[in-house]
């Protein structure tokens, strides 16, 4: 191809850019999803990073198991209430940045299943960026609002990103335990005499973008 | 088929009478009326002597809240050797919801009567670990009672 050949003759040695433009252009360029499938719509994510729609021309084709390696979120599915502690849990263990994709009618809304086991809208639980309406949407459509996100990214700058240590993201989760593994005592009595006494602690840390959501 | 079913009827009479308090058929398949109290016996008997070895399911019903009695408990007995299926049923009011637990005898019984507790609310006295199963464990109510409203009795919120 040669595209060194033609950069090296075209291009100076040294350029000078804006450092949060060539950032979010490394940034948007490989966007890392953690792997995250709920419900059918996650046959369609799977289908997007397969052959016939390949989201590796966008750079976010690598799934990662750990939450700690990857950039973007994809809940694809519906989110029981069950699920929201653990769904925000994963979103808590995502380092900085990190960007939420809502992808088809039950992640964003509850879609169908307007009951009491289905959160009605995962922005409950974590800020979305991009909403994805369809049930289940086709992978193009993922594709393109991985593509609306890149441009997003585009526009971010790095200052509102950085990842710093909050005493109370240290204390607000004791490590192995989730709330939704606490047993619930038997009796109505008990249980109330038990959330009484019990010392709230919040499971859920502010990330930096819905603290400047709010502010 | 269903006359070999009678037959484990008219033995667990032979064996006390008051263990039957009515039998009902249909479909083929032969459901015993069993009171409250001598549940724990029946299933020991038919366990024990009658070759009942296996708890196929045991689950709970709300026949809803006008209904008196209001709750029945299925017991789905099976045989593996000489395979014959048998139901048993308990009923169960409202204001007293509770009915002794089979987990000594079945293993198996402990996840169902946590599933039934979970769902509908029926407590199984005995019980080694009765706690929700299947729903949140700060769930309010018990989600498969007829008057449990369908988008429960309060707004999500994650704290």
């Amino acid at each position: 191809m040669g595209l060194e050949n033609t950069l090296f003759e075209s291009l100076p040695d040294i350029l000078t850019v804006k450092l949060d433009s060539v950032i979010n252009w490394a940034r948007k360029s490989s966007l890392w999803p953690a792997t995250f499938g709920l419900a059918c719509c996650a046959i369609e994510m799977m289908n997007t990073v397969s052959a016939r729609n390949d989201l590796s021309r966008f750079g976010a084709e690598t799934f990662r198991a750990s939450p700690r390696q990857a950039d973007v979120m994809i809940v694809s599915g519906r989110v029981s209430r069950k699920m929201a502690p653990v769904l925000r849990r994963i979103y808590d263990q995502m380092p900085e940045p990190k960007w939420v994709i809502s992808m088809g009618a039950c992640a964003t809304s509850g879609g169908v299943f307007d009951n009491y086991a289905i959160v009605q809208g995962v922005d409950k639980v974590v800020p979305v960026d991009i909403y994805v309406p369809g049930c289940p949407p086709r992978p193009e459509m993922l594709v393109h609002a991985i593509m609306m996100l890149q441009e997003k990214i585009m526009k971010e700058s790095v200052k509102d990103r950085r990842d710093t240590y909050e005493p109370e993201s240290r204390e607000s989760i004791v490590p192995g335990t989730l709330p939704v593994t606490e047993g619930t005592a038997l009796e109505r009595e008990t249980e109330i005499e038990v959330a009484q006494n019990q010392v709230s602690r919040p499971y859920t840390i502010p990330s930096r973008h819905e603290r400047r959501r709010s502010s | 088929m269903i006359e070999k079913l009678h037959e484990f009827v008219e033995k667990i009479r032979g064996e006390n009478a008051s263990w039957v308090s009515d039998v009902a058929e249909g479909h083929g398949e032969v459901t015993v009326f069993v009171p409250r109290e001598s549940i724990v016996d029946t299933c020991a008997f038919l366990k024990t002597q009658q070759g009942f070895d296996m708890l196929a399911d045991l689950c709970g019903v709300d026949r809803g809240p006008e209904v008196d009695p209001r709750f029945e408990v299925n017991y789905h007995l099976f045989s593996t050797k000489h395979h014959n299926r048998l139901r048993l049923k308990v009923l169960l009011n409202e204001e007293d919801p509770h009915v002794a637990t089979v987990t000594h005898l079945w293993r198996t019984a402990d996840w169902h009567e946590r599933e039934t507790y979970d769902l509908v609310g029926v407590i199984f006295d005995g019980h080694p670990d009765l706690r929700r199963i299947l729903l949140p464990s700060d769930f309010d109510g018990h989600a498969l009672r007829k008057d449990y409203p369908l988008r429960g009795y309060e707004p999500y919120s994650l704290n």
